[in-house]
């Protein structure tokens, strides 16, 4: 006889935002799932009107760690309308400053967000649970007191580009607003030298080229069995993969997106036989289940106006749609769309990848920025231009500014009038993975990835529903922007 | 997440040398859904004593009063209401940035959400706890503002409240800690040159001053931003764009472009704190008569393109 109950999941730590999750759960297993971002915010309808540059000041403030982010989409837009190029060295310094955000996130999330959980008591019985307690206990663990001053020292990049992380307006739509002299020029190179250290020391103990090399799951397990489980936080987390299986959970919707990054990571539309160009006039937002008022819309011509009483609707998060499929973003999307074998690989089996697929790609991207990044000071030409000049003449036009933050595509769409904001929708990475159902009833990523999720008699919180939720590394504050 | 970066070691840590423990924090905690509830539930009902509710994000008001733009997961109360029981157990409580503060960003404009702060709306004392409001320890809401906060007001802030020597003399009329309050952006620009000779940045990039315009608020803007510098060295003004007064109420709802000065027959409508019209205007003509050619070709380059005499020192 088949059982079935219902449970509501929240408030979701070690994510970012506001979400909860209803689960109805049949059989030991989670049989559909709905997610709710609680948040609304406003942002889309109080950057109406307003000047288009000051869509600089207050898109990145959507997020305090998706800000550069958010700059980026926002100068990218109003560059296309106001027909302004960065020149190189503007180019370079927006792809240090961007992929800074990016690498910072990847190790925020595997060190604050995801493995937290393994030293949690439920796991107390495992092989590997003293060395996860050791290591990855929350605030306490090794990993934690050795990568987050890592981090902090490694975001003084920010400082010197950037002025500050987060919110800051050094990246405009011709350029940026600071030049590197050459003395600058080394500062950066040290921080990424002290940076790649701790990485090489604690969460690889490898060079980073040794792991951005690995090129199938063979070579994946092997490097994991070549040292003891415990050399390395990575090493250690695939031999916990091992142990809970998590590379059989969390299967997304087996559509990957990326809109390419940093002319690193190929742009394209994955599915199991084959990559296709990726278009964003090719994206709709759906309603149907939002608190929104409306029909599905290109972002071009859709607008956002709360309709808090909406029958049947259940979240404040739209359902952006790719060509009428639900598509996931994020790391995983970007390695497999560019290519990565090991990413391809990790995918192979059924196409959906998983928890483990997940967290590895967001690993390797790590691993792969920051040697790009070393490459990018190097390419930098002090006493050469860092910033065009925009045109003073009122900006007319419709534009899209496309970016991949850390945990996915985020577009903006902008159309202006006499200079001022006519219509700006953001569709960001977690609206596309923590989509609602749309108009025919499809739910979203994480909605398909959560069925056939375990649940154990008497957990209240599923620790498998938030290893599969944290593995898409959500950020909820820009998907209720 | 500007704090987790505080003090080159996070704010746990840095918080932990003053005996500064958190119950529970979103982002760092353990606990998650039903234990994290557990927890509120206890300091809401006295079970657990709170040294101080820390609220970061504007209070949201609507639609229509009912709070529902912001319901806390799994509980089916909105934010506002936890804030206001738990704000009633704290011995102090703190807004974390300009929103939880003033309302910040989110009330810009038609303030789709009603959002205010803890204590202020804008300007007005007419937050979300009330214009009467005081914590345990008969003290308003600490307001750190700016957007976002520098990790060091936040960590000092914690800190002074747990050596126990916090008091009302230490906030400024709008609750914001005065030891960062008193100081203005402008203190410590190493744009001071070009501001002295008022020799203009005119376009992003240039290194010349950005308040004559391109919208620079630093001579207005509390906050010792360019004194203790931000991720290692940065500040805004450094990084060679506009400070927008991001600790200030309602810095969201300029009156022009955020990135244009405004003025009224050539002269900025925002002038230095303390500095007479009449005199900022005679002063600016008088430095701009005697601007060194050095500094006016160097105001518009993004480099040193001529550097400063050599000179050896005169013989008596």
């Amino acid at each position: 006889m088949t059982s079935t109950s219902r449970l509501i999941v929240g408030p979701f730590n070690r994510v970012e935002g506001d979400l909860e999750v209803t689960l109805d759960i049949a059989d030991g297993v989670v049989a559909e799932a709905r997610v709710n971002a609680p948040l609304y915010r406003g942002f889309e309808q109080i950057l109406l009107g307003r000047p288009a540059t000051d869509a600089m000041v207050i898109a990145p403030r959507i997020c305090g760690i998706c800000s550069v982010s958010q700059s980026v989409a926002a100068a990218r837009a109003i560059a296309r309308v106001a027909e302004v190029e960065p020149p190189a060295n503007g180019r370079l310094a927006t792809d240090l400053v961007l992929a800074c955000e990016n690498a910072a996130d990847h190790l925020t999330h595997f060190v604050v967000f995801f493995v937290p959980d393994f030293a949690r008591a439920c796991y107390a019985s495992r092989p590997w649970f003293a060395a996860a307690r050791r290591r990855f206990a929350a605030n306490e663990g090794e990993t934690a007191r050795a990568l987050l001053p890592a981090r902090a020292r490694f975001l003084h990049i920010m400082g010197l580009l950037a002025g500050k992380w987060p919110h800051s307006l050094a990246i405009q739509p011709g350029g940026v607003t600071k030049a590197v002299d050459p003395a600058e020029k080394v500062r950066l190179l040290s921080i990424l030298a002290e940076f790649r250290e701790a990485l090489e020391t604690t969460l690889f103990a490898d060079r980073l080229e040794a792991v951005a090399s690995l090129d199938s799951l063979e070579a994946l397990e092997n490097w994991a069995d070549a040292e003891a489980p415990d050399r390395g936080d990575f090493r250690l987390f695939l031999h916990i993969c091992r142990d809970l299986e998590l590379d059989r959970l969390g299967g997304g919707p087996g559509v990957l997106v990326s809109s390419g990054s940093f002319g690193l990571f190929q742009p394209g539309v994955w599915t199991p036989n084959s990559v296709a160009p990726f278009d964003p006039g090719m994206v709709v937002e759906d309603v149907a289940m939002s608190w929104m008022e409306g029909a599905a819309a290109s972002p071009f011509e859709g607008r956002t106006m709360p309709s808090p009483d909406k029958p049947g609707a259940y979240t404040w998060c739209k359902a952006p749609r790719l060509g009428g499929r639900v598509v996931e973003v994020g790391a995983l999307a970007r390695q497999v769309v560019d290519g990565h074998p090991l990413a391809r690989a990790l995918v192979a089996s059924g196409g959906a990848g998983s928890v483990k697929a997940r967290v590895v790609a967001r690993l390797l991207e790590l691993a792969r920025l920051i040697p790009a990044m070393e490459d990018w000071v190097r390419a930098l030409r002090p006493a050469e231009p860092f910033c065009n000049a925009a045109p003073e003449q009122a900006m007319d036009g419709a534009a899209t500014g496309m970016v991949e933050a850390a945990r996915g595509t985020l577009g903006h769409w902008l159309t202006t009038h006499d200079g001022r904001i006519d219509g700006y929708q953001i569709v960001a990475p977690t609206t596309w993975n923590f989509s609602p159902r749309d108009g025919d009833n499809r739910p979203g990523a994480l909605e398909q990835a959560l069925v056939g999720t375990p649940v154990l008699p008497g957990e209240t919180t599923p620790v498998a529903v938030q290893h599969v939720v944290r593995s898409f590394d959500p950020c909820m504050v820009c998907t209720v922007h | 997440m500007s704090a987790l970066a505080a003090e080159d070691v996070g704010m746990v840590k840095a918080l932990g040398r003053f005996g500064i423990r958190l119950l529970w924090h979103p982002s760092l905690s353990e606990e998650c859904g039903a234990e994290a509830i557990a927890i509120l539930d206890d300091v809401a009902a006295g079970r657990v004593a709170l040294d101080c509710l820390c609220v970061e994000g504007s209070v949201l008001d609507g639609p229509n009063g009912s709070g529902r733009f912001q319901m806390m997961s799994g509980t089916g109360v909105s934010m506002k209401d936890w804030i206001a029981r738990l704000a009633a157990r704290a011995r102090h409580v703190v807004a974390i940035g300009s929103c939880a503060a003033y309302g910040g960003v989110p009330s810009a404009g038609p303030n789709p959400t009603d959002a205010r702060g803890l204590q202020f709306s804008g300007w007005d004392a007419g937050g979300a706890l009330g214009k009467g409001f005081r914590s345990a320890e008969n003290l308003p809401v600490i307001n750190i503002s700016g957007c976002a906060p520098h990790p060091g007001w936040v960590v000092e802030t914690l800190a002074s409240l747990a050596l126990g020597d916090f008091g009302a003399d230490r906030l400024d009329g709008l609750g914001r800690p005065r030891a960062i309050a008193d100081h203005l952006a402008h203190h410590g620009c190493a744009r001071n040159e070009f501001y002295e000779f008022k020799a203009s940045a005119s376009r992003p990039s240039d290194r010349g001053c950005l308040m004559e315009n391109l919208g620079c608020r630093a001579t207005q803007a509390p906050g010792d931003c360019n004194i203790r510098r931000w991720n290692g060295s940065g500040s805004c003004t450094d990084a060679g764009f506009t400070c927008v007064n991001c600790t200030s109420p309602g810095f969201e709802s300029p009156t022009g472009p955020f990135q244009e000065t405004a003025k009224l027959a050539g002269i900025p409508v925002g002038l230095p704190v303390d500095m007479p019209k009449a005199w900022f205007v005679a002063l600016a003509a008088l430095s701009k008569s005697a601007t060194p050619p050095r500094v006016r070709t160097n105001a518009h380059a993004d480099h040193v393109l001529v550097p400063p005499a050599r000179r050896p020192p005169k013989s008596p």
